[in-house]
């Protein structure tokens, strides 16, 4: 970036880029364009990757949507798979926007789900209880074990500057172990991995369990936990655009020098922030055993907290923009339960955040192609 | 529970760490930091390999290991250095990327057998009571080249010229412009070399150390690792190497509790159910955060450590941040 003036190159292409530094206001419309066209190339480079190694990326592209968006119950099915990312997506956006780098959305996920359950598998609650009280009590207990799985990593970073990079995702791997050990010892189904399936009463509601008044419903997975992310992106976009709290995680993002010499209290943020974001990503969880599930059992997460940080960064930190890229993060995790190779969503998902990030220079300086 | 055995079994990982660290202490030292570790170890261990698997040659696959680590940093160093992204989030992707180009080119590799990296005892030093069977005994190549790896590159960075223009391009990049070192290639440099350096440690997983292609379980973290070790380290190569091979034997001795059926005279819970095994594996990264901690308290006390133009980008003729 640090070259203005067009070099004295032989002229067989007669133009030059001409890079300068943004003054103005950035348009309202790019950085969507941006996080748009990010995706179109991301697709393009990872057609051209599995072309190279053999593959047919048309057939694949064709197979995605099918698989995805081609009807009802795969709309549901992708609806489904969107639900978990938006919360974790709005975990990892509300601690981005303070520069927190969360990166332990994946445990506090596994922690969440953990929680909610010790509701039906202490349990918490009698086996008569109404529907209400128990989703509402692992609602609860799915974002408090969340937040206390976030509060750690705050909490070090807060006290002793412990770098939360690396203890939130060593957490990560924590928090799977820990559920590994209770769903194969202390709550083992007849020795297989997983725990018995919940009663009825600790079942979200489903559009499916409506099928015999709408029989359009029959078949149909998705859950009320779509719901809880909506309102969370509501509440999430309130506190960082509506409110005191909100304007204290944007300063410290944008600033730590300026807020800490407004008074603004950075060690209490931190944690509280962190457990904000631990939270949601419980709530995720919680919503994941509840919903679709039905039990606690091991890899209940096909890396969603991980999925969540590119959705974040995607949707540029706007918590509506969320409840977008989710879905169509929905669909990547959908189809790549069966495209091979198995990788393929991963890699696709790498490209995609490294597009996202490339093109931020866009946003900083205006590129123009200028004929000499 | 042999403490030997323990211990040179501690320096083998050890030295993956090693590498991967000292990497991620050469890219940290010129300013930029690479989250990317695990997955340019990953894809360093799958390009190992797989090379090895199709050429017959171990070493050819570490040469392509290290390129395959190099060459996707260059990504990382791209995006940061000259678009000045965020480098944790490049970092990320670079994690994605690299995970995810391993697992489809590394598809079918798992169950093979190429042909590792020879191990062998040095002569007369293997002989040394205790000293012998620890370090010089039965070791992959790649161990030994640890062992002389770490000293030059703390005396690279310590005592050199190359190694002074590296730290300053790392402390006040301003300074080293006016003094006539090119910021932007050395910086692309040492981000290239801790991504070879990382493809290299990748390679000792699936080579030497643990043989195999398990998919994502391969590196099991450890790229992670290696970089809450460069904090712990001071971003100093011998701490790195010390804090390694520590690492490496408390990870096996760790593993190692669950073998005997009694623990000084008591009844061993671990033999008894092995389910608490998972608690023994949560160890490695709990002992990271652990480790994370006291570094961070060292370095919080003594002022010093990190780079200080660490995380941010080097625009020429503007003030820095």
């Amino acid at each position: 970036m640090s070259t203005t003036t067009p070099t004295t190159r032989k002229r067989t292409f007669p133009y030059t880029l001409q890079i300068e530094k943004r003054v103005e206001d950035i348009p309202r419309w790019l950085p969507a364009a941006t996080s748009f066209g990010s995706v179109i190339i991301a697709f393009i480079i990872a057609g051209i990757i599995l072309k190279l190694i053999g593959g047919q990326p048309l057939v694949v592209l064709r197979f995605f949507f099918d698989a995805t968006f081609g009807s009802w119950p795969v709309i549901s099915d992708t609806l489904v798979k969107a639900t978990p990312l938006m919360m974790v997506g709005l975990a990892c956006t509300v601690a981005f926007k303070m520069k927190l780098w969360n990166i332990g959305a994946e445990g506090q996920f596994y922690i969440g789900a953990f929680a909610a359950s010790l509701v039906v598998l202490v349990p918490l609650v009698g086996p008569e209880t109404p529907r209400f009280i128990v989703i509402t009590m692992m609602v609860i207990m799915g974002m408090l074990g969340g937040a206390i799985w976030g509060f750690f990593p705050g909490y070090l970073k807060a006290r002793y500057q412990v770098n939360e990079i690396i203890t939130t995702l060593m957490l990560n791997y924590v928090a799977i172990l820990w559920n590994n050990f209770w769903i194969f010892d202390r709550w083992s189904d007849a020795g297989f991995q997983m725990t018995p399936v919940f009663e009825k009463n600790a079942w979200l509601p489903r559009l499916a369990d409506y099928a015999r008044e709408i029989s359009a419903f029959s078949g149909i997975t998705l859950h009320l936990g779509i719901l809880f992310g909506v309102v969370a992106a509501v509440v999430v976009w309130w506190i960082l655009e509506r409110s005191r709290w909100g304007y204290e995680i944007k300063l410290i993002g944008d600033n730590p020098n300026a807020a800490k010499y407004a008074g603004i209290n950075i060690t209490r943020n931190v944690v509280f922030v962190m457990m904000l974001s631990g939270g949601l990503a419980g709530l995720a969880g919680m919503a994941e055993v509840s919903g679709v599930v039905h039990r606690l059992q091991e890899r209940i997460s096909p890396g969603y907290g991980f999925t969540g940080i590119i959705v974040a960064w995607l949707a540029k930190l706007n918590p509506f923009a969320v409840i977008l890229v989710s879905i169509l993060f929905g669909a990547l995790i959908v189809a790549g339960r069966e495209i091979q190779p198995a990788g393929l969503s991963n890699l696709l998902q790498g490209i995609v955040l490294f597009m996202v990030i490339s093109s931020d220079v866009l946003l900083r300086y205006k590129i123009r192609l200028v004929r000499l | 529970m042999d403490p030997i055995i323990i211990l040179h079994a501690g320096l083998a990982t050890g030295t993956i760490l090693l590498f991967a660290a000292i990497g991620e202490i050469f890219a940290e030292r010129a300013g930029i930091l690479n989250l990317g570790v695990e997955g340019m170890m990953l894809l360093g261990a799958m390009a190992g390999f797989s090379t090895s698997l199709s050429t017959g040659s171990p070493w050819v696959g570490l040469i392509v290991a290290m390129l395959a680590g190099g060459i996707i940093s260059l990504a990382h160093g791209l995006v940061t250095i000259h678009f000045q992204a965020d480098q944790v989030v490049s970092g990320l992707s670079l994690t994605f990327l690299g995970t995810g180009l391993a697992l489809v080119l590394g598809e079918g590799l798992t169950g093979q057998n190429p042909p590792l990296v020879p191990s062998f005892s040095i002569p007369l030093l293997s002989q040394i009571p205790v000293i012998g069977p620890i370090f010089f005994f039965d070791h992959s190549l790649l161990v030994y080249v640890g062992y002389l790896f770490a000293p030059l590159a703390w005396y690279y960075i310590h005592r050199t010229r190359p190694g002074m223009h590296l730290r300053a391009v790392g402390e006040k990049p301003e300074a080293a412009d006016t003094m006539g070192i090119n910021v932007y290639r050395l910086r692309y440099m040492y981000v290239f070399v801790g991504g070879c350096l990382a493809g290299l440690a990748g390679a000792t997983i699936s080579l030497s150390v643990s043989p195999g292609w398990y998919s994502t379980q391969t590196t099991s973290g450890q790229g992670w690792i290696a970089v809450g070790l460069v904090i712990f380290a001071q971003w100093d190569p011998l701490r790195a190497a010390l804090g390694g091979y520590l690492f490496g034997a408390l990870r096996r001795g760790i593993l190692d509790l669950q073998g005997p059926a009694t623990l000084f005279g008591f009844r061993n819970p671990l033999f008894v159910n092995s389910n608490f095994g998972f608690f023994l594996q949560m160890m490695p990264f709990i002992l990271t955060i652990i480790a994370l901690v006291v570094g961070s308290r060292a370095v919080a006390r003594k002022r010093l450590g990190a780079p200080a133009a660490l995380g941010v980008p080097y625009i020429r003729g503007e003030r820095g941040l």
